[in-house]
């Protein structure tokens, strides 16, 4: 053939309404792990400069937790630590070969666990927010 | 139907060699003839079912832009996705192309991607579909012509893992049969199904980005041959060698698309999982 047509990659997540269970695990895992990842830099480069005594300290912690957007925020990465867990440990019995028949159902669970973990978080982390 | 239209062909090409016109003339009379049929067979049928089709052929200018055709064909009880394409070829547009052969799921070369889904052709019925039906050829591999794609890195691929049997340790007497256990039979039964029709490559998102992948197939047809004790240890190491290596097993990351579209129902990943278990087995030492 002289010549042929390459469709290429564009097209794949134009397809998102077609994606699997599993395919959503994968893209929710590898998200919530950049997410994790790019809030422990954050993490520890704000607390490293705030430490440099207890006053400054408590008042960079006191100035964050004033924002509302923090609280939310918190809300947030809580819903996707918890989510990369839950996913994870399903991860891990699809490693060890258990219960591969039920790998979307254990990924639904993942997504049930981590919408209850998250609601139930909302009243510690945004008690007196408002 | 398609083989009567070709035989009729070849019989009008023999007598009339040397008259091009009225070869000519009589293939448009043909070719009338199919579509009065084909508006008998639409307007007798209580259903028709509208079918989109990709289309690109790039010896032909003009057809070098892919688009899609929209065909109009007559639905009847148990039809599949690939007898809707030989009714919209044979009786609305003979360039129209694409593979079949057993029609019965068994030769592996009608794999499209219908409705957003590789399939195989002559393996899904109609009514199982949303209507109009779109009917594309495989994602991720070069397109030749309509719904013709490529498949040469596919083979390249199986061919890597050996896909045949090897052994040292011979039975004794010329004649005498290797047998395998039941148990064993059991254990790559549903690996030996394999039809190299690539549909689990082409719904593969890593194979799609690591064109060295070996992929679901060719992975599940080196587990078909390790698995089997009958190749015994060495000819195990040197296939756990192959598939072990950077493009091989590791790349996968679980997904289950490849699982999810197998005509045959192989559990590619439980298989592919299965291997690199075996690899880091055959690699840790505690001593
Ligand atoms: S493993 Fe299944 S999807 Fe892949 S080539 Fe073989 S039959 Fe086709
Ligand atoms: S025509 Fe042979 S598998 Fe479909």
């Amino acid at each position: 053939m002289s010549q042929s047509y390459d469709r290429g990659l564009i097209e794949d997540f134009g397809r998102w309404q077609e994606f699997s269970a599993g395919m959503w695990a994968w893209i929710f895992h590898k998200f919530t792990g950049w997410v994790l990842i790019g809030y422990l830099f954050t993490h520890v480069a704000v607390l490293s400069t705030a430490t440099v005594d207890g006053a400054t300290y408590t008042q960079t912690l006191q100035g964050l937790e004033s924002l509302l957007i923090v609280r939310f925020l918190e809300v947030g990465l809580l819903a996707v630590a918890a989510f990369h867990i839950l996913n994870g440990i399903r991860l891990l019995f699809v490693d060890l070969g258990v219960g591969l028949e039920a790998q979307d159902k254990a990924f639904y669970a993942a997504l049930i666990g981590t919408a209850a973990i998250a609601v139930a978080s909302i009243p510690t982390f945004l008690l007196g927010a408002f | 139907m398609s083989t009567q239209v070709q035989e009729r062909e070849t019989d009008t090409e023999a007598e009339e060699t040397s008259d091009q016109q009225q070869r000519r003339r009589s293939e448009t009379g043909e070719r009338d003839d199919m579509r009065e049929r084909a508006e008998t067979d639409l307007s007798e049928a209580d259903e028709t079912v509208r079918i989109k089709v990709f289309r690109y052929d790039p010896e032909v200018e003009g057809k070098k832009d892919p688009r899609f055709d929209t065909f109009e064909v007559p639905f009847r009880k148990g039809m599949t996705v690939l007898d809707s394409l030989i009714y919209a070829r044979d009786h609305f547009d003979s360039s129209l192309t694409f593979r079949h052969s057993c029609r019965q799921a068994i030769c592996g070369s009608d794999a499209l991607f219908v409705n957003g889904r590789q399939r195989l052709g002559c393996k899904t019925q109609m009514v199982d579909l949303e209507w109009p039906v779109r009917i594309e050829p495989l994602p991720h591999a070069e397109v030749v012509k309509d719904l013709v794609v490529d498949m040469e890195h596919f083979y390249d691929q199986m061919e890597a893992v050996e896909p045949y049997f090897q052994t040292n340790d011979l039975p004794d007497g010329e004649l005498e049969e290797q047998r395998q256990t039941r148990e064993n039979r059991e254990k790559v039964k549903m690996s030996t199904r394999c039809i190299w029709c690539s549909a689990c490559m082409s719904s593969c998102n890593i194979a799609a980005g690591d064109n060295e992948y070996l992929g679901p197939a060719a992975i599940n047809k080196a587990y078909r041959f390790a698995m089997d004790k009958r190749e015994g240890a060495d000819i195990k190491e040197h296939r756990l060698n192959i598939i072990e290596q950077e493009h091989g097993v590791w790349r996968c990351q679980t997904q289950f698309s490849c699982t999810e579209v197998c005509p045959k129902d192989i559990p590619l990943t439980e298989h592919i999982q299965e291997l690199k278990r075996e690899a880091v087995k055959s690699n840790l030492k505690f001593w």
